[in-house]
């Protein structure tokens, strides 16, 4: 059993994620680096499937990647580049490597990245995505065919609390629970009060559904004014962003600001950890998980 | 005759009303008669998570976001109670050889209804 699914199910303990970062080269010595960076704070990173419509070392072989290197994968799957016979041979891909943790998204679209003149793909979506994975717990492709013995995932999906339309994200959330997702991983959220009715809404008829919020280690107002800008879903309200932007020392306010947000999200019912994206790159992770009050693992 | 003439009648009438793109296994009904194949990413379980502040599309920011208008509209629209509760069934994928076939025909003798052999296991395996 993986330790995320452990820690989720059979314990109480918050559990924290984090993003591993793209691969463009570098080879095993960088994953080395960063593996070593991450291990000591994060139960499971995230192994990314081409983020924001950008190609990279692809999910699978940073996932294994990452795993050699004593670092459990979240797999990530987005339904944006590959069909459905793709996403089951991924899926079968991680499972041969005794990956098990498996997060299915939509995924940014084409024109977001760098190749906007690709072909989007979109064969599946993210809920239908979640219930082929399930179906293959049972023992069968999507076809009917049989896989022996089934593979065993830990099915965990993603939803932005923070976009319109808000009531329907908490009946999509669930949507996706009654598909087969154990746990969500929330997009980046700077509306507090966004994420308190959603986590409170799905809480309230989905109480064993676990919920992961994100926040963001940001230096200063430009990266909140480009996330606000160029990333799709993700909006930061005027008083948050001049509340960053007129400070004087502007990488302690979007500190203070990650951790007041951090604080929130855990104090809300059905939350049992964060995701933790690190854009500084400075020593601020550490600084960040010892304010939360965590000690490093050995 | 009928299998090559209805495809033209119903894309005649459904084109200029929903901008019916003849994926053939019509859900209208069930999308707050929205069509979900008008979404960029072709979503029919729901809005992905790039929607707009105002509601629009991540992809076409001018275009209302398909599924923020689906889910008004079944709101708003007067339609069978039935019709509104299929609004958050899990819609199984599109079989794409039915594209540019008549919907009609494909309700009628539910060819629209077969979905692969897995799809419909359900065990709860979570």
């Amino acid at each position: 059993m993986s330790l995320l699914r452990e820690k989720l199910e059979n314990s109480s303990d918050r559990v924290f994620t984090a993003e591993f970062p793209s691969i463009d080269g570098g080879g095993m010595a960088s994953v080395a680096r960063d593996a070593a960076r991450l291990a000591p704070w994060f139960d499971a990173v995230n192994a990314t499937d081409n983020p924001a419509a950008h190609a990279h070392t692809s999910n699978t072989t940073t996932a294994i990647a990452m795993q050699m290197h004593g670092l459990e994968p979240i797999m990530q799957i987005v339904c944006r580049d590959k069909n459905r016979l793709a996403i089951q041979s991924d899926l079968m891909g991680g499972a041969l490597h005794g990956i098990e943790n498996i997060s299915l998204l939509t995924g940014d679209d084409v024109t977001a990245g760098d190749e906007p003149e690709a072909r989007r793909v979109f064969d599946i979506d993210s809920t239908q995505a979640i219930n082929i994975t399930r179906i293959m717990m049972t023992g069968k492709y999507l076809s009917g065919r049989k896989i022996n013995p089934a593979p065993n995932f830990y099915i965990g999906a993603v939803e932005n609390a923070a976009a319109p339309p808000f009531d329907y994200r908490i009946e999509r959330a669930l949507k996706k629970h009654r598909a087969g997702a154990s746990f969500l991983q929330l997009q980046i959220c700077y509306h507090p009060d966004r994420l308190e009715a959603f986590c409170k809404g799905v809480a309230k008829i989905a109480p064993d559904l676990k919920l992961i919020p994100t926040v963001v280690l940001l230096k200063g107002s430009k990266a909140l004014g480009f996330m606000n800008e160029k990333v799709a879903g993700i909006d930061v309200p005027k008083d948050t962003f001049a509340r960053v932007a007129s400070a004087t020392d502007q990488a302690k306010e979007a500190y203070d600001l990650t951790l007041e947000l951090a604080q929130h999200a855990l104090s809300l019912p059905g939350v049992r950890g964060l995701h933790v994206t690190d854009f500084r790159h400075d020593d601020s992770l550490n600084n960040f998980m010892n304010d939360l009050g965590l000690k490093p693992r050995n | 005759m009928l299998k090559k003439l209805l495809p033209f009648v119903e894309h005649a009438i459904k084109k200029p009303v929903w901008d019916c793109r003849m994926c053939g296994q019509c859900v209208l009904h069930s999308t707050g008669m929205t069509c979900p194949m008008t979404c960029p990413k072709t979503l029919r379980n729901g809005p992905c998570g790039g929607v707009r502040e105002n509601g629009n599309c991540e992809v076409i920011p001018d275009m209302q976001c398909v599924w923020a208008k689906a889910y008004d509209r079944k709101e708003s629209l007067p339609m069978p109670a039935v019709w509104k509760e299929h609004f958050n069934e899990l819609r199984p994928p599109v079989d794409m050889r039915l594209q540019g076939s008549s919907s009609w025909i494909n309700l009628i003798t539910k060819r629209d209804q077969q979905t692969p052999a897995g799809w419909s296991i359900q065990d709860g395996a979570h």
